[in-house]
Formats: C-alpha cells, sequence, structure tokens
C-alpha cells in the first residue's frame, strides 16, 4: 500500500554496451582478469603453439606459486585499503628462521616450520600493531619495516645460504612433484592453491570476511555497525603473515635454496598480482579469485613474450601497461551509477 | 508519576504514559562552549518526536547523548522509566535505540543484506555454521526482502545489488530499513533527506509514517519545516543549547516554529498560549 513507485536501476532501455559492461564487471571482479588470462593464452598459442603445451602450463603455475601465495596476504591487506611492502622481507625472514633452526641449531623439521610461520605472524602482527594502535599509514609502516626486515634477515643469516640438501625433507617438500594428467606440478602449487581456497571461502563465506570488507570499503560505517575496526585490522596483518611464513616454505621447496637473495622483487610483484587480479587499492573492492588470475597473467606474459622469441624486457613492459590498465578499468568500474 | 509534563502542557494535553524514551537536564560542554545546558525530552510509544534548531543549537549533541555516540555531563537517560548509562552506540544499540546517523553509515561496496545485517551476521545452523562459520547469506537475503517489503520498500528487489548502486533515496531507505529491523524501541535519524530530491524525501518521509504505524517511535532531526510539520506528532525546538519549548503542528504554524526557533518569539507569546517553559 505504502509502496515507494519508482523505476528500478535494472532494466533501463537507454543503457549503452559500454554502461551494460560496466555493471557485468562491477557485479563480478573477476570476469575483467579471467579474460585477459584468456585472452592472452590464447594470442600466446597463436604466436606460438608450444604455448599451450601442458609441460610449459605446468612451469607457469609453479612460477606462480610464491608470488601467488603472497598475494594472498596482499590482496587481504588491500582490501582494508591498506598495502603491504613488507611481503617479501616478510617472507625471506620467515625462510630463513626455518632453514637456520633446522639446519644450523637441530630443530625437528615440524617445529622449525612452525617456528617460521610464527615469525611471519609476527611480522604481520607489528605492522598490524603499528598500523591500528599507533594510528601510522600502511604505507609509511611496511616501508619502513621492508628495512627492517630485511636488515633482520640479513644479520641473522649472515648472509648465508642454507641447502634444501642441509635441512629436514619436510621444508623442501612443497618442491616434490605431483602429477595430474597430462600436468606436472608441485606439492608447492596445491599448498597455493588450498591457500586460495581457504582464503577465498573466509572473505566471502564468513562473518570475518565481511568485515574485512566493510573496514576497507567504509571504516566509519563499520564503526557505527559495531565492528571492531582496529581488531579486524591487526587480524587481517596477523592472518597475512602466516600466509607469508607459508610462502616461505614454498619458496624453500621451489628454489631449492634458502637465501636472503631469494625472490627479489617479491614485494612488487604481489601487487601487480593483486591490482591486475581487479582488487581495488582504495579497499573493499575484489576478491582472491581475481588474484590468483592476476597471479597467472604475469606468469603468461613472462612465458609466452619469451615463447614468442621477444626480448624479455617486453615482458617487464607489459607488466608496466597491464597495471596501469588495471587501476584505470577499476577507476571507471568504481564510478557505476544507476 | 511524570513530573516533567510541562512541555506536554503546549500540546493541550498531559501525558501520563511512561516515555519510551527519556532525558532529565541533559548537560554537555566541550571546554567553553556549551552544548547543552540542561535540556530534557520525552518520546512516547507510537509518536514521530522531531528535534529542529538552527546551528549550533545544539540537537547533534542531544542526539549523540541518546544514541551513545557522546556521554553527557550532567542529566539522565532513561528507556521505559529505567535509568541507562550509554559508554558507546553499541550499548545504545543492545537497548534497543537505532539511530540512523547522516552520513548514513552503509557500506557502498556491500550489497544490501550484508549491509542490512551487518556486525550481526546469522551464520548455517548445524556443523557448516559452528565449525566452519559459514555465513547463512540466503536466509539474510530472504529474511532482508521480507523485511524491506513489509515496510513497502518495492523498488528494491535483488538483494545482492551494492548499495553504491541504489538512488540516495533508496540508500536513505535501506538504512531506515536496517534500523528498523534492529531498532526495538526507538530510531533516531538524523537529517535523513538532507541530501535527498523532493520524490524521494517523500519516499523517507512515507517510511517514517509506516514506523509510528508499527507503534515504533522515532525522533527525526531536521531543517525541512514542511516535512517536519507533514511527519511530526509534537516538535522539540533546540535554542542556544536549550529547549525553547515543545510544540506540535497543530498548535502553532510554520512561521511561528521559525520564530521560536531563531528566539524572535518566546513560545507564551506565539500562539498565545502561557504554558510555555
Amino acid at each position: 500500500m505504502t509502496a515507494i513507485t519508482q523505476p528500478t536501476g535494472e532494466v533501463r532501455p537507454d543503457v549503452t554496451p559500454a554502461a551494460r559492461l560496466q555493471h557485468t564487471l562491477h557485479r563480478h571482479p573477476a570476469l575483467g582478469p579471467a579474460s585477459v588470462l584468456v585472452a592472452s593464452c590464447l594470442v600466446f598459442t597463436l604466436i606460438n603453439s608450444r604455448f599451450i603445451n601442458p609441460v610449459n602450463l605446468s612451469l607457469i603455475i609453479q612460477q606462480v606459486a610464491v608470488v601467488g601465495s603472497l598475494a594472498i596476504g596482499q590482496t587481504m591487506i588491500i582490501l582494508t585499503a591498506g598495502i603491504d611492502l613488507s611481503v617479501g622481507a616478510a617472507m625471506i625472514l620467515a625462510q630463513m628462521v626455518m632453514a637456520q633452526t633446522a639446519a644450523n641449531n637441530h630443530v625437528p623439521g615440524i617445529l622449525a616450520l612452525l617456528l617460521g610461520v610464527a615469525v611471519g605472524a609476527l611480522t604481520g602482527f607489528i605492522n598490524g600493531f603499528l598500523v591500528t594502535r599507533i594510528k601510522l599509514p600502511p604505507f609509511i609502516v611496511t616501508l619502513g619495516t621492508l628495512s627492517i626486515y630485511t636488515s633482520i634477515g640479513l644479520r641473522y643469516s649472515n648472509g648465508a645460504s642454507v641447502y634444501s640438501t642441509s635441512m629436514p625433507s619436510l621444508l623442501s617438500w612443497t618442491g616434490n612433484f605431483v602429477n595430474i594428467g597430462p600436468f606436472q606440478l608441485t606439492t608447492g602449487v596445491l599448498l597455493m592453491l588450498a591457500l586460495f581456497a581457504i582464503s577465498g571461502y573466509s572473505l566471502s563465506r564468513t562473518g570475518w570476511g565481511r568485515h574485512v570488507y566493510a573496514v576497507g570499503d567504509d571504516p566509519e560505517a563499520a564503526r557505527l555497525s559495531g565492528i571492531k575496526t582496529g581488531r579486524v585490522l591487526l587480524s587481517v596483518y596477523i592472518v597475512a603473515g602466516v600466509i607469508f611464513g607459508i610462502a616461505a616454505w614454498i619458496l624453500i621447496g621451489r628454489v631449492g635454496v634458502a637465501s636472503t637473495n631469494n625472490a627479489i622483487n617479491a614485494n612488487l610483484d604481489s601487487i601487480t598480482a593483486v591490482v591486475i587480479g581487479g582488487t581495488s587499492l582504495f579497499g573493499g573492492r575484489g576478491a582472491v579469485l581475481g588474484t590468483l588470475f592476476g597471479a597467472l597473467i604475469v606468469g603468461v606474459y613472462q612465458s609466452g613474450i619469451a615463447l614468442a622469441g621477444v626480448q624479455s624486457l617486453y615482458q617487464v613492459l607489459a607488466e608496466g601497461i597491464l597495471v596501469i590498465v588495471a587501476v584505470a578499468l577499476d577507476q571507471w568500474i568504481r564510478k557505476v551509477r544507476r | 508519576m511524570n513530573m516533567e509534563t510541562g512541555a506536554d502542557t503546549a500540546a493541550g494535553r498531559l501525558e501520563t504514559r511512561t516515555p519510551t524514551l527519556e532525558a532529565r537536564d541533559l548537560v554537555k560542554t566541550f571546554g567553553h562552549v556549551v552544548g547543552l545546558a540542561g535540556v530534557s525530552l520525552q518520546l512516547y510509544p507510537g509518536e514521530v518526536l522531531a528535534i529542529i534548531g538552527d546551528n549550533g543549537a545544539g540537537k547533534s549533541t542531544l542526539i549523540k547523548c541518546l544514541s551513545g555516540a557522546l556521554a553527557p555531563d550532567a542529566g539522565e537517560i532513561l528507556v521505559d522509566g529505567t535509568r541507562v548509562d550509554f559508554k558507546s552506540p553499541v550499548d545504545a544499540r543492545r537497548a534497543g535505540i537505532e539511530t540512523v546517523f547522516q552520513n548514513l553509515a552503509v557500506a557502498p561496496a556491500l550489497d544490501i543484506a550484508s549491509n542490512l545485517y551487518l556486525g550481526r551476521e546469522v551464520r548455517r545452523k548445524g556443523m557448516l555454521g559452528k565449525i566452519l562459520r559459514t555465513l547463512d547469506a540466503r536466509g539474510m537475503r530472504n529474511d532482508a526482502r521480507d523485511h524491506l517489503q513489509a515496510l513497502g520498500i518495492a523498488t528494491v528487489q535483488d538483494m545482492s545489488q551494492k548499495v553504491e548502486t541504489l538512488s540516495g533515496g533508496q540508500r536513505q531507505a535501506v538504512a531506515v530499513a536496517r534500523a528498523a529491523r534492529f531498532g526495538s524501541k526507538v530510531i533516531i535519524l538524523d537529517e535523513p533527506t538532507a541530501a535527498l530530491g523532493v520524490r524521494e524525501s517523500g519516499q523517507v518521509l512515507q517510511l517514517v509514517k509506516e514506523l509510528r504505524s508499527r507503534q515504533l517511535p522515532v525522533i527525526l532531526i531536521s531543517h525541512n519545516m514542511p516535512q517536519v510539520f507533514e511527519v511530526a506528532d509534537r516538535i522539540h525546538i533546540q535554542r542556544l543549547g536549550r529547549c525553547a519549548g515543545v510544540i506540535t503542528p497543530q498548535s502553532h504554524s510554520m512561521e511561528e516554529a521559525v520564530a521560536i526557533m531563531t528566539g524572535a518569539t518566546q513560545i507564551g507569546e506565539a500562539a498565545g498560549d502561557s504554558s510555555g517553559q
């Protein structure tokens, strides 16, 4: 009886194809990176048919495992409108703790692993504490802790590398091969996929996940809704730290050696994967599924451009263009209105 | 029982009911600035009480005290005749007082159902909810749809629509619906139509009337006199941190209300009424 009459925002005759596309991408943020991934694979296959070979595809996924895992934690932090520049340094520190305690202090493998993951969690806690309690901007906090964690890692390891041959087999377990059909994957890859599944579930199907999005979207609205925003933020940084610790485990398996020289570009690569994956740097928008596509896109370009016989500098160029296009697209999608 | 019926006599009747929400002599100062200099207010079941006043008259301070966002320096707040002590908005919410703040407090990138249940999510029954903490997304969506339909908000059909894709009026309707969903005693609306066009304002006022018909009392803060006179049962006029009087749309005209609000006339002179404060 008291019905409010007004045309709904859904079906309007005057919508242009561009507006419809904008709406679709707005609803399904992972759709953009998914289509870029498929299109890129098609193009690279046309250029060089070896690209689509299962061996090559397996290699791409293996290469993506470390950055992909880091990008999961990075996605959570970016969803809260934050950023983490220290992910690579945190991972290296956790990696050195795992390797050193096991190889030099003869700590059992499982304990060394847990110790490393705990160090990852601690780095996250420190970042989160500085962001939520001291109220410093995440960019500044993690710029500082990037240097701090890097130098602690160097000091702790004395710059020495630890080879997986001197570690308990558990620590290099993530490098073991697993054959699935024609594909040769590693347990590290499966671990990464499991991390994506668990974090995707937590973000989209639990109250905690809703709160993470709300805090990133509009912290004031979240606070007025009774959400303890500081606690949610802190939990995100700690969970991300744990993921960086697990990424360290995957890294040892992938490289076969624990060294402070590993994964030099991991910090920025993880942000690249998140941004290409369609998660908004302004917080509250995006999903880890998109990040998985984003990480795969980076891997696909690396492989595809090499197979096309083009200099590898073009791969870096392509990555840069993709990042800018992705952010421009995000700006456009965020402008969506009725 | 009720000692503070002075304000109501302006309406020519004596209230004997217990107010759902009552404030007694609230004082709030910010350094040298006096926000509230002893303000009393009664809100009775099923009525719409408008609060009007110039900028700096203490409207916002008053509702912030009532909604737990500010703690008064002196005075007391009673819910159903029982004294309460709000330390935060969460306390007020637990007491059944829901506030829709001026900035709406909806998360634009979340969908309607998520916003309706933000901070009060419902988990699935059974093992999924207990162990995996799975949300009952479908249940919440269905409940949200039923609730919005019951309130007469018919234009919003798809509960998985993100709030930012809604019009200003629909967004405000979602915010009010959210308050009504969980506010068991009192709904406080702070300038709900300030950012809206004429037609959309009409939708929100319709919603306010719907709440009243459900016996849910509403406090409406507004600058818009025609709207206030359209929906309010009584009008509390704030001036310089005090209550300059409580009138009704029947006892006074809009011009008289503005005159009292700006201090041009005292409440007694306005309509030859001698029963003011």
